[in-house]
């Protein structure tokens, strides 16, 4: 939206058949504007992009970080694409989504559709404070809270006794089956709020005319969601998936602090994989190619969406 | 229209559904911190005499003031110099005209999809042949290029909507690019700057893991990446643990509450930018 403007604001200032003088000094011009940004770039070139391309030289050597480093091509790749371990470790960022980005953003959903024209009031500031404080708080502190939360002693184990499950209660995060969805539900109260503001300043931005002209055509409330709620809130959901895909594919601080990876190795994810490798393994090499891995995961599953949902007509 | 009453009702009971979810885990965290010390209570149950001065043990060992300060020193480095550089590249990318300028952008848009772990390592060596390891300079040098992306695209995002008629006035009126965008751009640009500098200092002060991998001394780190080692040494002690991760987390709420409209805005633009 923003771009088209731009570029119709641009186009009659760049006549074709210019004089030469003045093509000449227009075109000095253009490339002293490139002060403004060189800063911004040499930090990023520096401090980004060179690691990115050290990232990818450590990735095809066997390094520890001190001793002299062995050229293995690509068998670090060959490594994390066919070792079921590795592998697994993946596939856990992937299952994790389910919690970070499904959960949230159905249950947005379901409350910005029920709401939908809600005015502005007391009510709303106080539902922003409150649901905002996930996104506040360093994600270390929201790990060290649901640590104790799930714990033998915890208030989750105290409620499911409560309810009469006291069967299942069990210290979640040292559960090799539980804990994956246990961290998994972590992502998803930190997730929650986000979603469900987004969706609802997201809806009331939707023309109501919309929705009296689809209750005066008889549409019921399943169908006014499909037609109207959803693709008036594409722009908004995208935004959702995106954020919360990232932080799940990316996950660190959350599994670091509640749960290292383990039990075992079961809610091991590339992020704290890489560290460890890295930092108590020393195996340089290793870690890198998961490092090189995880940018590409991330950057292709975000690219579509972003394609599907942010077009210009939205 | 808005939706029918019922379905009001229903959404507000949800959204009140929503933050009690959202704040069982802290009333839980703050009865457990006003147990006795050295006891080993159950999830929640209010303490019949509550122990505030756990507070204050807490406070002490966990070296709260020192570490404030340490935290305060970091994003006085990143956010500022952040602000600027971006400013000045987001100007540059959206109102002027520069060779390559799509691809720079493209090349600035990719750094969004980076997780921070990924670049780690090599950012590791990189600060160890610099000798600046253990130091803050390793956790603000990375932090302003990390940020960069984010802050590039949101200040050209924000150029980009000031409309190209006002710059041409000036240029007419003979002021080069810079007087341009020193007296007509950058005061239009302060929402824009505020928001961007209230997300950056929230990112800072609770960024985790760039702060365990570049400095050893917890002092020297952010809050989170202290509350990580604070953590580790006193993880048996629930109580004490409770009180500190309270303590901790207490100056972004505190913080987040007074300036609540703001952050608000910040937090939603942000997402929809980002």
């Amino acid at each position: 939206m923003t771009l088209t403007h731009q570029e119709a604001g641009r186009t009659p200032e760049r006549p074709a058949s210019a004089p030469r003088a003045r093509r000449g000094r227009r075109s000095r011009r253009r490339w002293a504007h490139l002060v403004y940004v060189a800063p911004a770039l040499l930090m990023y070139g520096f401090f980004v992009l060179k690691p990115l391309v050290t990232s990818v030289q450590y990735s095809l050597y066997d390094w520890n970080g001190i001793g002299p480093a062995t050229w293995v091509g690509l068998d670090n790749y060959r490594r994390v694409l066919t070792d079921p371990d590795q592998l697994s470790i993946v596939g856990h960022a992937f299952e994790l989504i389910i919690f970070f980005t499904a959960v949230p953003v159905f249950l947005g959903l379901v409350a910005a559709a029920l709401m939908h024209g809600l005015p502005q009031g007391s009510f709303s500031t106080v539902a922003r404070t409150v649901l905002f404080i996930p996104q506040v708080i360093p994600l270390v502190a929201a790990g060290i809270v649901w640590d104790w939360v799930y714990s033998s002693d915890g208030i989750a184990n105290q409620l499911l006794s409560a309810v009469g499950l006291g069967g299942v209660t069990r210290p979640w995060l040292a559960d090799f089956s539980a804990a994956l969805p246990a961290v998994g539900l972590i992502g998803s109260w930190v997730m929650l709020g986000l979603c469900t503001l987004l969706l609802l300043t997201g809806i009331n931005k939707i023309d109501p005319s919309l929705y009296e002209a689809a209750r005066i055509d008889g549409a019921n409330r399943f169908r006014e969601f499909v037609h109207i709620t959803l693709p008036g809130l594409r722009r908004e959901i995208g935004v959702c998936v995106t954020v919360t895909m990232i932080a799940a594919l990316a996950s660190f601080d959350i599994i670091y602090i509640s749960t290292q990876g383990g039990p075992g190795r079961s809610t091991m994810v590339p992020g704290v994989e890489i560290y460890r490798l890295a930092f108590t393994q020393r195996e340089i090499g290793q870690a890198s190619a998961m490092a090189v891995i995880l940018m590409v995961l991330v950057l292709v599953t975000i690219v579509p969406i972003q394609r599907l949902t942010q077009r210009s007509d939205a | 229209m808005t939706a029918p009453r019922r379905d009001q009702l229903a959404g507000k009971a949800l959204l009140v559904l929503f933050m009690v979810l959202t704040l069982i885990p802290f009333a839980t965290l703050l009865s457990t911190a006003l147990q006795p010390a050295g006891s080993i209570p159950t999830g929640f149950s209010w303490p019949s005499d509550p122990q505030w001065g756990n507070f204050a043990e807490a406070w002490r060992i966990a070296h709260l003031a020192p570490l404030i300060k340490s935290s305060l020193l970091i994003a006085v480095g990143v956010v500022p110099a952040s602000l600027v550089l971006a400013t000045l590249a987001g100007y540059g990318l959206a109102t002027l005209k520069i060779p390559f300028s799509n691809l720079i952008f493209v090349v600035f848009l990719l750094g969004l999809t980076i997780p921070f772990e990924s670049l780690i390592t090599p950012l590791y060596y990189q600060m160890d042949s610099l000798g600046l390891l253990n130091t803050r300079w390793a956790l603000v040098l990375p932090l302003i290029a990390l940020y960069m992306p984010f802050g590039v695209f949101w200040m050209r995002a924000h150029f980009l909507t000031v409309p190209a008629e006002l710059s041409e006035a000036a240029f007419i009126d003979g002021a080069g690019t810079w007087r341009t965008f020193r007296h007509i751009h950058l005061p239009l640009a302060l929402p824009a700057l505020s928001s961007l500098a209230i997300l950056l200092f929230l990112w800072t002060w609770n960024q985790f893991v760039l702060a365990i991998v570049m400095v050893d001394d917890p002092l020297k780190r952010t809050m989170a990446g202290a509350l990580g080692a604070f953590q580790g040494q006193y993880g048996t002690d629930i109580v004490l643990l409770s009180a500190g991760a309270l303590l901790i987390m207490a100056p972004t709420i505190v913080v987040f509450v007074i300036f609540q409209r703001q952050f608000s805005r910040a937090l939603l633009q942000g997402a929809v930018k980002g």
